[in-house]
């Protein structure tokens, strides 16, 4: 008896057919790929191999191994500093403005009357630019000649310097944040809406508070959305420079571009130098774009970590379809 | 699953594609070569600059001037522009054919990267007369040895004073030594009810608009780096000693009521400037406040003056801090003959050069444009070019990596101001080792 190895006739054509399809898949997911190639992986692969080189994008970047890294965790006066302010804006300014978009949301449902304006003055702010927001909070706040001094002086309270002032800084960029939440708002409203009312009137019958209602209604069916805003969110903030940098110069009294604002970046004191911030001065104003790189690189990582860590906790939070 | 292997081999590709389009970096030219023989200059350039409105104008003016001297060259100019937009653009190979810069900050890095062509070979050619220009201006416009930007006028720093204010406290002449200058600044300052500065004589924080280390540095004669390229400000005692003025200085007139003064200042370059707004007697600027006073506050009757100096150093008085614009010939510039003409006409022609001092009030570079009489200069302009040709005014060395180790300084002044430093000795020596790394990340390992 012989045992003939090769594969049967039909295979043939079917192996044609397959070629063929991923031919087609290829040709139709050749844009993405594209796409793909040059806007991110082209650009990640490149940043990861910049950091572990001196390189000041005009002349060759020569590998010096781990010098990046090492000045990063040991060295650097401010990459600590950074970090740390990038956070307190991670853990107060994100959820800060999760939740007032949540509420305002939920105020918006129960509106009868006059929905569609409240709704567009609440959404308004969203779409000042963050250069412009950021101005006239500036003037607001400013300790000389700005409303909110001018209010609370009015009430007998010597008003803080704001800007100016390390302790008040971050608070007033928190409250420039929670004025801006309308894209979140938006979001959680378009979610709200789609919470089927039966659900609530099943549980108003049963006797479910208002309290037991959000708790064991809303939430658990805005999950998803939650975990989308809260992710997207923390990205958003560990990429907070913006502001920080509009902010900084006015307080520093140096708004413009040709005197250069390097040494103003972070004023006062280094807190509003956010991890954005300090890795622009270091590439650009520095020149250290090697280093740029490797801060790239570990903001990438802490992007993952919060990614990860939010992705398994809302499980826990918010119910085991959280996640899917 | 055989699908996923697939697409898992097609994204696989690409990342090793993209991997291998990283070894295509960029490269450079650092090379000095020989100048092309000289020609006459051609077809068309772009020329880069950051000023707008009035100074946008001068500017325009001149260039016009060098397209009428030079028929067959057409300029194209762009205002309003800086220096990463200037760099980036290099890097792409899509830089203007000629910058200029507000920057000193950046000869060490355009030149040592060839981010701006060496220009030896083409003064050289032409004969150029280098001495012709100050040394001083000559020391910031080259990076160790190598010459790739030339001096488009410069700026000087002094202190202004507000002469009615002075007249009204009793004083005829600005302060010459430190101690003059307290005595006035306490007496100058005006407070309200409350405790609250209303007038400041002088506000001595390290923040205040121009009031910076770098620009109060010549006048305690200190010095930013060692000549082999290392901190010096913790071995030097004259950042001690200025440090230590300026906290007495604050101390004297309320650091908590000048730091609320300082946080309510208007912004530095609109009509808001406090000196302007009459709300300082005296400040630390450069000449081209003259101008800004005229066009936004022309009622404030002000005079200007060097800076003091400490009461042991009277001799030294006169001095202050220079620095200045710069220009220079992009890599890869498609008409460099054309380019390095508009550098020269800018920078060594002084009918050019005093006609672009009178128009934006900046200090011109030359000797002869010093001394013509046709740069037009009253007695508070007189004093800048007074302090630029004084053999004590120093300007700030370029590294390679611009000025960290003034950002470093800056942020520990921030420090010393807000009261958070209390050994002084031991925190610039932990300052220099800061700076000594810092440096070094920009080094060959």
């Amino acid at each position: 008896m012989t045992l003939t190895l090769t594969s049967p006739p039909v295979a043939a054509p079917l192996r044609k057919r397959r070629r063929r399809q991923h031919g087609t898949v290829l040709l139709l997911m050749g844009p993405w790929i594209l796409g793909f190639l040059i806007f991110f992986a082209y650009p990640l692969v490149a940043t990861v191999w910049y950091s572990f080189t001196r390189f000041d994008l005009l002349s060759p970047p020569s590998f010096v191994g781990l010098r990046n890294y090492r000045y990063f965790l040991f060295e650097d006066p401010n990459s600590w500093k950074s970090l740390r302010n990038t956070l307190w804006f991670v853990i107060f300014m994100m959820p800060a403005r999760l939740i007032s978009a949540l509420l305002i949301g939920q105020l918006l449902v129960k509106i009868r009357r006059g929905g569609s304006i409240y709704r567009t003055i609440f959404f308004l702010p969203s779409l000042a630019p963050p250069v412009a927001a950021t101005i006239a909070f500036a003037f607001l706040f400013n300790p000389g000649t700005g409303a909110v001094n001018a209010l609370l002086g009015r009430f007998g309270i010597d008003g803080p310097l704001w800007l100016s002032d390390p302790a008040y800084a971050k608070p007033v960029l928190l409250a420039l944040g929670v004025w801006g939440m309308g894209d979140v708002m938006v979001i959680f409203l378009a979610a709200l809406l789609d919470v089927p009312n039966d659900q609530y009137e099943a549980a108003g019958l049963d006797g479910a508070n208002a309290v037991q209602q959000f708790r064991y209604i809303t939430l658990p069916n805005l999950s998803p959305v939650l975990l989308f805003t809260a992710i997207t969110g923390v990205i958003q903030t560990l990429q907070y420079f913006t502001q920080a940098a509009v902010a900084s110069s006015l307080a520093a009294g140096v708004a413009t571009t040709g005197g250069g604002s390097a040494s103003s970046l972070g004023y006062p004191d280094g807190a509003t130098l956010t991890y954005p911030l300090w890795l622009y001065q270091m590439g650009f104003k520095n020149f250290y774009l090697g280093y740029a790189c490797a801060m790239g690189v570990i903001l990438l990582v802490i992007s993952l970590v919060f990614t990860i860590f939010l992705l398994r906790r809302s499980a826990a939070f918010l119910g085991p379809d959280a996640a899917r | 699953m055989r699908d996923q292997r697939f697409l898992f081999r097609a994204l696989t590709s690409a990342t090793v594609l993209a991997l291998a389009l990283v070894g295509c970096g960029s490269g450079s030219d650092n090379g000095s070569k020989a100048a092309p023989k000289a020609s006459k200059p051609t077809g068309s350039i772009t020329f880069w600059h950051f000023f707008t409105d009035r100074e946008e104008k001068a500017i325009q003016a001149v260039v016009t001037d060098f397209e009428t001297a030079n028929p067959g060259v057409k300029v194209t100019v762009k205002g309003g522009q800086d220096d990463e937009k200037m760099r980036q653009a290099i890097a792409a190979g899509k830089g203007p054919d000629v910058g200029l810069s507000y920057s000193t900050d950046i000869v060490g890095n355009f030149c040592s990267t060839g981010a701006w062509q060496d220009l030896e070979p083409l003064i050289k050619r032409d004969k150029v007369a280098m001495d012709s220009l100050l040394p001083i201006v000559r020391s910031y416009t080259e990076y160790n040895g190598k010459r790739c930007s030339m001096p488009m006028l410069a700026d000087t720093y002094g202190l202004y004073y507000n002469k009615k204010m002075l007249a009204a406290a009793g004083y005829t002449s600005p302060p010459k030594t430190l101690s003059e200058f307290d005595a006035m600044v306490v007496k100058l300052t005006k407070k309200n009810k409350d405790g609250s500065i209303n007038v400041a004589g002088f506000v001595p924080m390290l923040d205040f608009y121009e009031n910076s280390a770098a620009h109060l540095a010549p006048s305690w004669n200190a010095t930013w780096l060692t000549k082999d390229g290392k901190s010096n400000i913790g071995s030097d005692p004259a950042w001690k000693a200025m440090l230590e003025w300026q906290k007495s200085l604050a101390d004297k007139i309320g650091a908590k009521e000048l730091q609320k003064f300082n946080a309510k200042k208007g912004e530095e370059f609109s009509a808001d400037n406090a000196f302007q707004k009459q709300k300082v007697a005296m400040m630390v600027d450069g000449e081209y406040r003259i101008a800004f006073i005229k066009d936004q506050a022309p009622g404030v009757d002000f005079g200007t003056a060097p800076f003091p100096v400490p009461d042991d150093q009277a001799s030294r008085y006169g001095a202050g801090y220079v620095t200045g614009n710069i220009m220079g010939i992009s890599k890869g510039s498609k008409n460099p003959e054309a380019a390095w003409a508009l550098i020269k006409y800018l920078t060594v022609n002084n009918d050019a050069i005093i006609k672009l001092a009178n128009g934006i009030k900046n200090v011109p570079t030359t000797h002869a444009a010093l001394a013509s009489p046709k740069l037009e200069v009253d007695a508070n302009f007189k004093t800048f070019i007074d302090i630029f040709q004084n053999p004590g005014s120093q300007t700030s060395p370029s590294t390679g990596n611009g000025a960290v180790y003034q950002n470093q300084f800056g942020d520990f002044v921030d420090k010393w101001q807000r009261g958070q430093v209390t050994n002084l000795d031991a925190g610039l020596k932990t300052l220099d080792d800061q700076i000594n790394k810092a440096l070094a990340l920009g080094q060959a390992p």
